[in-house]
């Protein structure tokens, strides 16, 4: 692959025994081999509870890219790994609890603002709220950052979790 | 408890015996003891006491990288399995099967920072193919079999076995049987009839052809190094190979251009530099054999075979790659080439070697002989004279000396040649040495070493004479260590900082110590002699050969110069290169 020092944002979704360790090996292929982690996601998802699936989005040059997976099929737990945004399209969203404290016109128009973003209200005190916000990560960013005016006090975000669209499958 | 119940000392033994290990180098300590009983007087399996864990990994690098069977270690927990992380590094690295068990805290203390509780499996993943932690005696049969089978299919490589002692105690009836079947590792073997087919088409348009192989035609097997032989002769293109590769195809051919790289020949380089399409087989484009990458064979297109995906595009973009083990890709491509009846243009191919001819003119190996010191390159010139056609293993430490080594000695066979080439150790010969000979009793094994290396793990005397190995160990003493000086030299206007060994051993005296032979040479007048005598004494001897303290290793590619800017050995002036001092 010749490569550019263009950077691409990508989403690997990679099919894992469910062991201890596993994780540490893919992240620490990463952090070994300098690659980027921007969002991480990981969870059983079988009913047994025997495979994970864990969600990276990474940033890197074309070559970049194809060694990370290159890389990760090499690792022995490993089932299968897809890159989502090369193999596409996929649906990706990601969950985020948004706190804000204030009162009065504060609340008012968070409430507003989180209505207009679709957000969840989870927990109401009388000086305080917290958001449940889905979608994309653009979504996610721009509703943190009209919440920043708003008396934003912390942020929790789950990372991204992706799946191909239609009937296609990793 | 059932009378079918082992415990789990016993279960791992008897797995190690239905693998066929008969060899085990190791060093025993508190949280492996069930596993030495089980050891104690073993009738089939010899377990070899190493003096240092990190010898006893690269003895069973030696081992296997001389029989082509996975080597085998045992070590206990905490100090045990840290020292020999340089080892596992360094199998993993030159991609080497070896099998490490190493002995864990009970599983109830694993973090509780007990006696000599380290994270093994955390210490080690980045340094080993795959590793394991046994939690549970019913899993030990069927990971021991695992390793055995990830450590030696696909790209081979270390695996560690991490077992709590308490595991090692209790019993299970499971016992593993059958071949692995495992859920998710399927390495490559065969390769992609198409993909080589288009490979087979590239090479057949080459005007200037050449083959580049290196360790992975060693780690299929000798089918491959055969296979690799025959069809080079049938195309009639030139060869190198690397470091690694050495001995894959037969050093006295004249097909054959010397090694290339770093301290390559000057044809091999040139040849790289200026062909149309190069095959490059079971290597990996390592830096040392680039030079600089944006300069690297600048015109040609490059059909790579490799057992790992992962090395194809990493470097230098491949045309025409093929996943696959080298001996079943070269069977494959070898059909291919017949049965089209493919064929070099006769001129172009002519004049190829034409010009390849002209730079051996360069002689470029060539170095000032003199009567007054022994030269090193001298030294082994005369040690693959006195040693040819015998049967004779070559190992290495790591500097001046194992290029030196790579340079003058002629292999003529594939499993002969044993040095650490990726992570390049200090103190990795003389314990390979040892494993060679635990596979080759009746051969005669050379450790070709440099005064500094040679003690970084010197203790293994103690090992050889134990077991009654002879291992000759035979040092070029120039009281440096050398390649340091030379880069010294290169980037750093020969300021010698600490590059100078004050207070060496009298090596001599040394070997004395431990019951081995001395020898002392320093007038070329002597060196047969003392070399004959080396090969003939019985046990291990050690040979100090005092060289020229201030000989340079050419022809060299500096770090960051391309394969046609090399330095000679008649150009005396080393040329700086911009940035040189920065690289590695």
């Amino acid at each position: 692959m010749l490569d550019t020092p263009h950077k691409e944002r990508h989403t690997f979704s990679i099919i894992v025994d469910n062991e201890a360790g596993v994780l540490a090996r893919v992240i620490g292929l990463f952090s070994g081999r300098g690659y980027n982690i921007e969002h991480l996601t990981v969870a059983p998802v079988d009913l047994a509870g025997n495979e994970s699936r864990i969600t990276i989005v990474t940033i890197g040059t074309r070559k970049i890219i194809e060694q990370i997976k290159a890389q990760l099929d090499r690792l022995v737990p490993i089932h299968k790994v897809g890159d989502l945004t090369d193999e596409g399209p996929a649906v990706e969203r990601e969950l985020a609890l948004v706190k804000v404290t204030g009162d009065r016109e504060q609340r008012v128009e968070a409430l507003r603002v989180a209505e207009a973003f679709r957000a969840k209200r989870v927990d109401s005190t009388a000086n305080s709220f917290v958001f449940e916000v889905t979608g994309k990560t653009e979504k996610i960013k721009a509703f943190i950052e009209l919440m920043s005016e708003l008396g934003l006090e912390e942020v929790v975000r789950t990372g991204v979790a992706a799946l191909h669209r239609g009937t296609k499958k990793l | 408890m059932s009378s079918k119940a082992l415990s789990g000392a016993k279960i791992i033994v008897k797995a190690l015996e239905d693998l066929g290990v008969d060899v085990i180098f190791g060093y025993p300590g508190g949280a492996v003891l069930p596993i030495y009983d089980e050891l104690h007087e073993h009738s089939k399996i010899t377990h070899v006491l190493v003096r240092h864990e990190q010898a006893a990994v690269h003895a069973a690098e030696g081992y296997a990288r001389s029989t082509g069977k996975p080597g085998c270690v045992l070590v206990t927990s905490g100090p045990g399995a840290t020292n020999a992380i340089t080892g596992l590094a360094d199998a993993m690295l030159d991609s080497i099967p070896v099998v490490c068990l190493t002995g864990q805290v009970p599983v109830q203390l694993i973090g509780t920072d007990a006696f000599q509780e380290a994270d093994t499996v955390g210490i080690s993943r980045h340094c080993t193919k795959h590793n394991y932690l046994v939690r549970k005696t019913d899993d030990v049969s069927r990971v021991v079999h695992e390793a055995f089978h990830v450590a030696t299919t696909g790209r081979p490589g270390p695996v560690v076995v991490d077992i709590p002692k308490d595991v090692q105690i209790t019993t299970s009836e499971q016992i593993h049987k059958g071949p692995i079947e495992h859920r998710s590792y399927r390495p490559a073997f065969k390769g992609d009839e198409e993909a080589i087919r288009k490979a087979v088409e590239l090479l057949a348009t080459a005007k200037k052809p050449i083959f580049y192989t290196g360790g992975g035609i060693i780690n299929s097997g000798p089918k491959a190094s055969d296979l690799l032989r025959k069809l080079v002769r049938l195309t009639g293109a030139p060869i190198t190979s690397t470091l690694m590769g050495l001995g894959a195809y037969p050093a006295s051919d004249k097909q054959w251009l010397g090694m290339l790289g770093m301290h390559g020949t000057y044809e091999a380089n040139h040849a790289m530099h200026d062909c149309d399409v190069m095959v490059c087989v079971g290597a990996r484009f390592d830096d040392r054999i680039t030079g600089r990458i944006d300069a690297f064979s600048p015109n040609s297109k490059k059909i790579h075979i490799d057992i790992d995906r992962s090395s194809i595009d990493k470097i230098v973009h491949v045309d025409a790659p093929v996943v696959g083990d080298a001996g079943e890709v070269l069977e494959v491509f070898l059909k291919l080439w017949k049965k089209g009846k493919h064929k070099f243009d006769e001129a172009a191919l002519a004049s190829w070697w034409d010009d390849i001819n002209e730079d051996r003119k360069r002689n470029c190996l060539a170095y000032p002989h003199r009567d007054d010191v022994i030269m090193p390159q001298y030294a082994c010139e005369r040690l693959q004279a006195l040693t040819k056609g015998k049967d004779v293993y070559f190992t290495t430490e790591v500097g001046q000396h194992q290029m030196w080594a790579a340079q003058f000695l002629e292999f003529e066979e594939p499993n002969r040649w044993m040095t650490s080439g990726g992570l390049g150790t200090m103190g990795y010969g003389f314990p390979a040495a040892i494993g060679v000979q635990m596979g080759h009793p009746k051969a005669t094994v050379i450790d070709v070493a440099g005064e500094a290396s040679i003690q970084m793990n010197i203790q293994e005397l103690s090992t050889a004479m134990q077991y009654g190995l002879p291992v000759k160990i035979f040092i070029l003493n120039n009281e440096y260590m050398g390649m340091v000086r030379q880069w010294q030299d290169l980037n750093h206007d020969g300021r010698y900082s600490n590059s100078y060994t004050a207070s060496l051993p009298d090596f001599v005296k040394l070997a004395e110590s431990y019951g081995a032979t001395g020898i002392m040479v320093d007038k070329p007048g002597d060196l047969d002699d003392a070399i004959i005598q080396m090969m003939e004494t019985d046990g291990p001897v050690i040979v100090d050969c005092r060289v020229e303290k201030l000989a340079n290793c050419f022809p060299m590619i500096p770090s960051g110069a391309a394969h046609n800017e090399m330095i000679l050995p008649n150009e005396d002036e080393i040329k700086e290169f911009e940035g040189g001092a920065a690289l590695v």
